[in-house]
């Protein structure tokens, strides 16, 4: 009973985000499809990039050569795939059935790659992190133009348009739960405390190289995972889809949500996406005018709109109900515990 | 088990020899201050303790095991917890959090675990918690359990880094100038809390103070050191007339001070 | 033999280029601890300069020394401006915040010139600008003639030119941080910027001609870059800048021998391992080259190793 209670409360914010997912695909106008899969896919992107860069406090610029990793992996096995029916099952289904297939091994593989790019790179602090995250990305793709079985420079295409508001609305949920889950946890805080001060965590016994490096696995499998979604959406990849304007672009979002604020990270990759796509008309001052408000954001407002807060400690909605963290301000412990319950502690080993 | 040993540690920067031949062992319960000048190597001693420098000669010992080169969360997993000179909390997170970090090393469960919400993970959050909760309640800070660590008074901050420090589990606690920067009623309080601690815990303490007075008050032992060089070891009464510390390190102030004679010229050094 | 001689020529006019552009790098770094991202634009710019300033002086219509030399000099002005401009409104005021906040500022620094100068011309006359995205080609401002030859190797007059004015600056510089009294004040505005201002040191001003004198190298480095390579286009600098900020890693961040050495090691060893492999992999060797650097010898082949404070 106690255990089913637990897998429900795991899987609640999937039993409740599917059927308003499903809804929405089935009364959005298909004009709409791509924008909002656009937005769902920088939604993972920007929460993803913010486990590292806002919880950890590792600057990355490498997000995208993840997510190159992540498109191809998924577009090979579709790709493979394709006009292969598994046995006993109807077309649809076994579509969807391969496609999740994609998509994790997708995960898999750039959570690998990630591993790989990590152990080196994360001993580095601040800005130089920065440059050999990019340069890291930036091998990705040319390792991927050299390939012949990747396409080279003009990639894969062809792809089964698989992607659809239901898979993105899914995984961004996954992504953000995955966040929210990790912010309220003693993993989570274990990267909070690398990101306030790394000798102190050190000190407390936080191994921080094996902290950053597992934030950085997991933040680029799902940015493996926003580029197996996206693959799939306009059926093609190639690699000038990522290269590192992309992960500047993830950066600016996470930046502009305020580092380490999941909601955050969510408003500005919906805001962003939104408004670059109305820009769409005025092509060539869209960047630019992307790039002065980059600066005056920073001139003005450097700590982002949100800070390290989230949407509900906002005066606003200070009212509404909240998510609680998990053993946060609520008193759980024997407030009047006396010395000789510390004393007894098993980790005080050791003692005459 | 001798907790910690270190056996003739020499750290060189470059060709600055900041800490040479540097002994020490600590039995458990033990309360051993460390002082010297400015600049004589206290707080290298303790880098090279817990493992922020690697020495460049000697060996450190923690419980029965070379910990040479291996990181300072190795070596405070193995019972070695420290706070530091510049008060270096997680500035930006709760007073809690700041406990319950140093709680987490301990911890079983993995970034899985967290985030499919394993019942093993609610558990271990639940024994972090509880387990924060009390040392907070140790050094006097239960009130503060929600305050951001950079909004305490100065005092609650250094309580807060002892907090932080013991929560990690130490079998030895070293203290890096745990008074700097209070006055004096307020020394003589953390002296007693430093001691309470020792007893409670059966820790053994190393600290690192400035103040004479309250070292030689608090300390069953105290090594000084000056330029690396440990130049005496003893029970306090012993340094506080040992000619050669009184010289080198307490200075003609302290002299006059307490209306000391000047110990003759360097031929009276044994 | 042939082949590696012209290598060898290919990778060290290209490697000069890099050091110009480093030093850049390294002397702002020194001071600031600030990757100027914008810096690599400013070297794209100083070349659109010596372009415009070739067809207002009309040194691309009759090429010649007094008109090379003047170009050049403007086109170090116009950088030296541009980059004080860049330091006093989009950096100073970032000065005590933290580091990443200027790095993003820088990286939006460099988005407004390269998207900037994409936008299509808003001024006609005299000279058509912005540029536009569409490639535009540097005119010969020198009548040089027939490029060299010994034993099989190509030696473009040019490069040889280049070769020496890079020389010629990188001595000046030399001796400005070395020799004088304002390079004395640089470095020990570097060293410790707060203390340099306490001892009476106008530390700002150190830091705006910091920027002015590596933004005027790098627009040195542009002309000379396209004279030799004329195709200049507002996207060129982004990827020379990030490969030169690796020249300047590689020699040892802050050190401004170490940028020339990593320059001319960086330019070489780019020739070679694209001349004997694959062209296509030019751009990822920097990268490479930055990633065994910082993994094996963070401090570079010039710089010295800090032991972080406890």
């Amino acid at each position: 009973m106690a255990r089913a209670r637990a897998v429900l409360r795991s899987v609640l914010p999937f039993l409740v985000g599917l059927p308003i997912l499903l809804a929405v695909q089935a009364l959005s106008p298909p004009d709409y499809t791509l924008i909002l899969v656009n937005v769902g896919v920088n939604v993972i992107l920007a929460v993803s990039l913010n486990v590292v860069n806002g919880f950890t406090g590792q600057f990355s610029l490498g997000h995208a050569g993840f997510m190159a990793v992540g498109a191809y992996t998924a577009a090979k096995i579709t790709l493979a795939f394709s006009g292969v029916q598994l046995a006993f099952l109807p077309e649809a289904v076994s579509d969807q059935l391969v496609f999740a297939l994609a998509l994790g091994a997708s995960m898999l593989t750039a959570a690998a790659a990630g591993f790989l790019v990590g152990m080196p790179s994360l001993r580095l602090r601040g800005d130089y992190l920065a440059i050999v995250t990019l340069g890291f990305g930036e091998i990705i793709r040319s390792l991927i133009e050299n390939m012949k079985f990747l396409g080279q420079a003009t990639g894969l295409s062809g792809l089964p348009p698989y992607t659809n508001i239901a898979w993105v609305g899914v995984s961004a949920i996954a992504t953000v739960v995955m966040a929210r889950r990790l912010a309220v946890s003693t993993q989570g805080r274990a990267l909070f405390a690398i990101r306030e001060d790394e000798v102190a965590a050190e000190a407390m016994g936080v191994d921080t190289t094996g902290y950053k490096v597992r934030a950085f696995v997991i933040s680029s499998a799902y940015a493996g995972l926003a580029g197996g979604l996206i693959a799939h959406a306009i059926l093609l990849t190639t690699p000038r889809m990522f290269t590192f304007v992309r992960s500047i672009e993830v950066v600016v979002m996470v930046v502009l949500g305020g580092l380490g604020s999941i909601t955050g990270s969510v408003v500005a990759a919906v805001v962003l996406t939104v408004a670059l796509e109305g820009l769409r008309e005025f092509q060539q001052y869209r960047m630019v005018a992307y790039a002065a408000g980059l600066i005056v954001l920073m001139l003005l407002r450097p700590q982002g709109i949100f800070g390290t807060r989230e949407l509900w400690d906002l005066a606003p909605f200070r009212r509404l109900p909240r998510p609680r963290p998990f053993g946060g301000r609520a008193s759980t412990g024997p407030e009047g515990a006396s010395p000789t319950a510390v004393r007894d502690d098993s980790t005080h080993g050791g003692r005459p | 088990m001798i907790p910690l040993h270190v056996k003739s540690v020499t750290m060189r920067f470059g060709g600055l020899k900041a800490l040479s031949s540097f002994s020490l062992s600590l039995a458990p319960g033990e309360l051993v201050g460390l002082i010297g000048p400015n600049g004589a190597g206290k707080t290298t001693a303790f880098n090279a303790i817990t493992g922020v420098y690697r020495p460049s000669e000697g060996e450190v010992v923690v419980a029965g095991e070379v910990v040479n080169g291996q990181r300072p969360h190795q070596i405070c997993a193995r019972g070695i917890a420290r706070t530091f000179q510049n008060i270096r909390l997680f500035r930006e997170l709760s007073a809690l959090d700041n406990v319950r970090i140093a709680c987490h090393a301990g911890a079983r469960t993995g970034f899985f675990d967290a985030l499919l919400l394993t019942g093993r993970h609610r558990e271990e959050e639940a024994r972090i918690l509880e387990r924060a909760e009390r040392y907070l309640e140790v050094m006097g800070l239960s009130h503060r359990r929600g305050e951001i660590a950079r909004n305490l008074p100065y005092g609650e901050q250094r309580r807060l880094e002892i907090a932080r420090a013991l929560a990690t589990g130490p079998k030895v606690l070293c203290l890096d100038e745990p008074a700097a920067g209070m006055n004096a009623a307020e020394k003589l309080e953390l002296m007693a809390l430093i001691r309470d601690l020792r007893d409670r815990f059966g820790l053994a303490i190393l600290v690192i103070e400035h103040d004479m007075r309250l070292v030689m008050g608090v300390s069953e032992r105290v090594l000084v050191l000056d330029h690396g060089v440990t130049i005496a070891e003893g029970k306090p009464e012993a340094i506080r007339k040992d000619p050669k510390v009184i010289e080198a390190y307490l200075g003609d102030a302290y002299l006059e001070e307490k209306h000391i004679e000047r110990p003759a010229g360097p031929g009276a050094h044994p | 033999m042939t082949e590696f001689l012209q290598h060898l020529v290919n990778g060290l006019s290209l490697g000069t280029i890099y050091a110009l552009i480093a030093l850049g790098y390294t002397m702002v770094y020194g001071v600031l601890k600030l990757i100027n991202f914008a810096h690599g634009d400013v070297y794209m710019v100083g070349a659109f300069a010596g372009y415009y300033l070739g067809s207002v002086t009309g040194t691309d219509r009759a090429p010649g020394m007094v008109g090379a030399a003047l170009v050049t000099l403007g086109a170090m002005a116009i950088c030296g401006a541009l980059g004080y401009l860049i330091e006093r409104f989009a950096y100073r005021p970032l000065r005590n915040r933290a580091r990443l906040t200027a790095l993003i500022t820088a990286i939006g620094v460099s988005f407004l010139l390269e998207y900037g100068f994409q936008l299509s011309p808003m001024i006609r006359s005299p000279v058509e600008f912005p540029p536009g995205p569409s490639p535009r080609f540097f005119p010969a401002l020198l009548e040089l003639g027939e490029p060299l030859t010994f034993l099989g190797v190509t030696v473009p007059r040019i490069d040889l030119l280049g070769l020496a004015v890079a020389l010629v600056l990188m001595t000046g510089l030399q001796l400005i941080v070395y020799r004088t009294r304002f390079g004395m004040a640089m470095r020990a505005a570097s060293f410790d910027p707060q203390v340099a201002g306490l001892m009476g040191i106008p530390v700002n001003r150190i830091i705006s001609w910091t920027f002015v004198l590596g933004s005027a190298l790098a627009a040195a480095a542009g002309i000379i870059n396209a004279s030799s390579r004329p195709k200049i286009e507002p996207l060129f600098g982004l990827m020379s800048g990030l490969k030169a900020f690796v020249a300047a890693v590689l020699g040892g961040i802050g050190s401004v021998p170490g940028a020339m050495v990593g320059g001319l090691v960086l330019g070489l060893t780019e020739e070679y391992v694209a001349g004997y492999t694959s062209s296509q992999y030019r751009d990822a060797i920097a990268f490479t080259v930055l990633i065994l650097v910082l993994l094996v010898r963070p401090e570079g082949l010039f710089g010295r190793a800090t032991v972080e404070k406890v």
